[in-house]
């Protein structure tokens, strides 16, 4: 077993992996490795030739791919040094010591250590039995990033009569692919009474290509011998309970699952880092710091961005926190103040912070509103939010100076 | 006079914008929140346009496909038509971004460009470094 150390490891060579790492190489830490899964950098990014990405952070309208070659040119160009088909098999945690990761790759087993280590594995995908559906167990479901693995970078077509469970941007995006590739899309089923995905999704992926939007619909079951043939639907009331009665079945020959994501927090759980139950991901501070000094974390699997941008942005301030913390500079205070969701808010991102700098917090509203206040209760301000939906992450920039006004707690609440 | 209300797809902020024409001309347009919108909703309604994203397959590539985009939005009408005449052209390996595959497709004043490097293999599939 060889061993081998390192100033940062950087776990996960998606969009916000690669800013992390060579962010940290413009801040000037010195050994930065970035392990990766995957045969290559990008994570999702290169099965995602959609346009629409970096308008936030490159001010230009580029495809996944192209995004991803823009952040990987940065990543060689830094000097980052890149594993790639390495897969993490345990990550280890001492105090005093910082981090150790065991990394399984065709060289074997490496045993790596650094101080400190930024975790950005993204989420994996919810699939059919997570979200209750019953059946036959034929050929053709498959999940939204499976299908458009399959088609985008390898060029097989999935199916010819597609049915897609989920209307979230990915279920969307992956729709208008499918019928541009030529097949057929029979009906997004959306078990909500509101689509998933963003308001121009829903124009440009579905009602370009007359795909029909089930609203408050769910898939029961799935029937098939061999390969999938029908679908059976039904409405759902306002509780989510089927409707007897409403039952009707849709002949197709693949389903494809876009139900939402799930952070890949295997590893740091098994660490100890504490795991917030409404994000999935880690808890973090104003840092993005979790609860094991020298770890942080950023991207997806901290937080499920919209944006790639914001993701970007996460992997960003992850490097500089990791600067910091090698130089023994990173100020924590005695007592965090905590950031609370509170009335009809689904959670704030990050939890903790200081009041001592401007900090940029992450939340989502949990039902769609046409006009609402986000209230900070304890500091008594109103924030004007127009068109609050639980698929559009709120990005607010608090500064100091009113942060450093609250005592303990800071709830988000949406008000009207 | 006509009422049209559309969803403006330039951005993620998603404008909710009114417009009324009349013998299919604009006569005002309302909901936009920048000049953008403005302009993204008069070609809407008397000329809609895309920016299509396709794959080309590749021949002794890393992967058998690349994907693809138009330089600027074509008409949507055409859609079809131009992913169609790609689908018969087989491009050979290695590919850089920005590649040019067909200039001016269907006299769209759009070119067909690269938007993903496909590096050149004896085999393929999984490789490492």
């Amino acid at each position: 077993m060889k061993r081998r150390s390192a100033d940062v490891i950087v776990i996960g060579g998606g969009p916000s992996g690669m800013a992390a790492a060579y962010s940290c190489r413009e801040e000037g830490v010195g050994a930065v490795l970035l392990i990766e899964r995957e045969g290559m950098l990008g994570g999702i990014l290169p099965q995602c030739i959609h346009p629409g990405f970096g308008l936030l952070e490159m001010n230009e309208d580029l495809t996944g791919p192209e995004f991803a070659d823009r952040l990987e040119k940065r990543v060689r160009d830094l000097g980052v040094e890149v594993l790639l088909g390495s897969f993490t098999a345990k990550l280890s945690y001492d105090i005093g010591h910082g981090t150790s990761v065991e990394c399984i790759s065709q060289r074997g087993i490496e045993v790596i250590e650094a101080p400190c280590l930024i975790y950005s594995t993204g989420c994996r995908e919810r699939h059919a039995f997570e979200i209750g559906i019953v059946g036959d167990r034929p050929s053709g479901v498959l999940t939204a990033g499976t299908a458009q693995s399959l088609m985008d970078l390898h060029g097989l077509l999935p199916g010819k009569e597609i049915v897609v469970v989920g209307s979230g941007d990915i279920g969307l995006i992956m729709s208008r692919r499918f019928a541009i590739e030529g097949a057929h899309v029979k009906a997004v089923v959306e078990i909500l009474p509101y689509p998933g995905g963003l308001t121009r999704n829903i124009a440009q992926c579905l009602e370009d290509f007359e795909i029909p939007l089930l609203l408050s619909h769910a898939v029961l079951e799935i029937r098939g011998k061999g390969r999938v043939e029908s679908v059976v639907i039904c409405k759902v009331d306002e509780m989510q309970v089927p409707i007897s009665g409403t039952e009707r079945e849709i002949k197709c020959d693949t389903v494809v699952i876009a139900a939402g994501l799930v952070p890949e927090v295997g590893l740091l759980e098994k660490a100890g880092v504490r795991i917030e139950p409404e994000t999935g991901g880690p808890m973090v501070n104003e840092f993005l710091e979790t609860s094991l000094p020298g770890v942080f974390a950023c991207g997806n699997v901290l937080v499920v961005n919209d944006l790639v941008d914001h993701a970007v942005e996460q992997g960003k301030l992850c490097a500089k926190s990791v600067k910091s913390f090698i130089d023994g500079l990173l100020q924590r205070p005695t007592t965090w103040k905590k950031s609370i969701p509170g009335k009809d808010i689904r959670y704030v991102v990050p939890h903790l912070f200081s009041g001592e700098r401007d900090n940029i917090f992450y939340t989502r509203v949990r039902t769609p509103k046409a006009k609402c206040g986000l209230l900070l209760k304890e500091l008594s301000k109103e924030i004007c939010i127009i068109g609050a939906k639980p698929s559009e992450m709120i990005r607010l920039n608090i500064k100091k100076d009113l942060l450093s006004e609250v005592k303990d707690n800071l709830t988000f609440e949406v008000h009207g | 006079m006509t009422k049209r209300s559309l969803t403006c797809i330039i951005c993620p902020l998603g404008c909710k914008i009114e417009v009324e024409l009349s013998d299919g001309k604009v006569f005002n347009i309302e909901g936009n929140a920048c000049d953008r919108g403005l302009s993204y909703a008069k070609e809407e309604c008397t000329s809609p346009k895309r920016v299509l994203t396709t794959l080309v397959r590749v021949k002794g590539g890393l992967l058998p496909v690349t994907s693809v985009k138009t330089t600027k939005p074509i008409p949507k009408a055409l859609i079809f038509t131009v992913q169609k005449e790609l689908s018969s052209i087989v491009l050979e390996a290695p590919l850089d971004i920005g590649n040019v595959v067909m200039r001016n497709i269907l006299d769209t004043g759009a070119d067909v460009v690269v938007t993903r490097s496909i590096k050149k293999v004896q085999n393929y599939g999984f490789v490492l470094p």
